[in-house]
């Protein structure tokens, strides 16, 4: 195996090196001029990504069964195991949610991410609350075609919202940290 | 404007969700890639890494086995692999500042949140193509150097110490024989 690093220019300082490495990537940078139908790289893969959106009603199905089959999992036994599934069933959701064409599923979704994930002890999650997010997140999917759709899953998803940061604030009256983090930074990734 | 041929790039991409995989493969032949491998969790993300040899990882965060943040500071082992220096996009949906941090320090070249957009992973692809960072070692950290910008007004403690280092110059032995005593 050779070392990437015989062929990289190594500057050493006092507690660390800079290493440029050989830009492997170069290759890809092009002078030549754009053929036929290819000016915009961006344009042709939207035009991909919609050509493929008939299958996103369908795709969003299957993420609502399995979010709702994790739900009756952690019903049935409260483990490490069955909530991880239902966070990475809400999780990919609150992701893919805006791609598949359904963006006010996403909240909701990402609420009951925060309700699992700030939680400290798994064995205190109200499941209540949990069944009111999967059937919240089931239903603006279920309605979307409704005219006032965004307006009922906005003040639906509030209102989740409200309860699990009541609820995440009480069970982590102990730890501010947390508690910074359920209420306070907006994200600071760039979209 | 910097003009990529996509054709030249080999893509890794790892996610466990296959319709998350699926739209990042039709925007990576939209923009007009070709070689696109898929792997579904850490693990076998690793295996194709060493066997595909791609020039751009894209790999989820949250994945079974080990995730996509135990990835990254895998294949950043200097020595351990063919290629530590290989740009990789971390796709999340976790956004928050602490896990842009984590990753940042983790070694990742890009960041892109979801949802994810066409034009948002061509940015990220273009910069790692036409701006690419140098790669900085030290104690606890080897990546892409984490200073994006210098910043003639910064004001506070240099955290990298020693500036270039301190070479002890040497009288030659034949100087110091003619040299009068």
């Amino acid at each position: 195996m050779a070392n990437p690093r015989d062929t990289a220019a190594v500057a050493t300082y006092g507690d660390h090196e800079v290493i440029m490495p050989e830009n492997k990537l170069r290759k890809a940078v092009t002078t030549r001029p754009y053929a036929a139908g290819e000016e915009d790289p961006v344009a042709r893969a939207e035009q991909a990504l919609a050509e493929l959106s008939t299958e996103f009603g369908s795709w969003m199905e299957a993420e609502c069964e399995r979010l709702d089959k994790a739900r009756h999992g952690l019903a049935a036994v409260v483990t490490k195991a069955s909530i991880e599934l239902l966070f990475h069933a809400a999780h990919d959701i609150k992701g893919e949610a805006a791609t598949f064409g359904f963006p006010a599923v996403s909240a909701a979704a990402d609420s009951l991410c925060r309700l699992i994930e700030h939680t400290p002890d798994i064995n205190r999650i109200p499941l209540q609350l949990v069944d009111q997010h999967v059937d919240a997140v089931r239903a603006i999917y279920r309605e979307y075609s409704r005219s006032d759709a965004n307006e009922l899953a906005t003040l639906l998803t509030r209102r989740l919202r409200e309860v699990t940061d009541e609820f995440l604030i009480s069970e982590n009256r102990d730890r501010p940290e947390t508690i910074e983090q359920i209420v306070g930074a907006p994200p600071v990734a760039p979209v | 404007m910097v003009r990529i041929d996509f054709n030249r790039l080999r893509f890794l991409v790892i996610d466990d969700n296959a319709h998350m995989r699926r739209i990042l493969r039709t925007l990576l032949h939209g923009f007009g890639a070709r070689e696109v491998h898929e792997a579904e969790d850490g693990a076998t993300g690793l295996e194709a890494f060493t066997n595909f040899i791609p020039d751009i990882v894209i790999t989820d965060w949250a994945m079974p086995i080990f995730d996509g943040l135990e990835l990254t500071q895998m294949i950043r082992q200097p020595g351990a692999n063919s290629n530590p220096y290989v740009a990789i996009i971390m796709l999340t949906g976790h956004s928050e500042k602490r896990r842009v941090m984590a990753a940042r320090d983790a070694g990742v070249t890009e960041f892109l949140a979801k949802p994810i957009s066409a034009k948002g992973l061509y940015q990220r692809i273009v910069n790692i193509v036409a701006n690419p960072r140098p790669f900085v070692k030290t104690r606890t950290y080897f990546g892409p150097d984490r200073r994006r910008n210098v910043n003639p007004n910064y004001v506070g403690p240099e955290r990298r110490k020693g500036g270039k280092t301190d070479l002890i110059k040497q009288t030659p032995l034949l100087d110091k024989v003619k040299a009068p005593g």
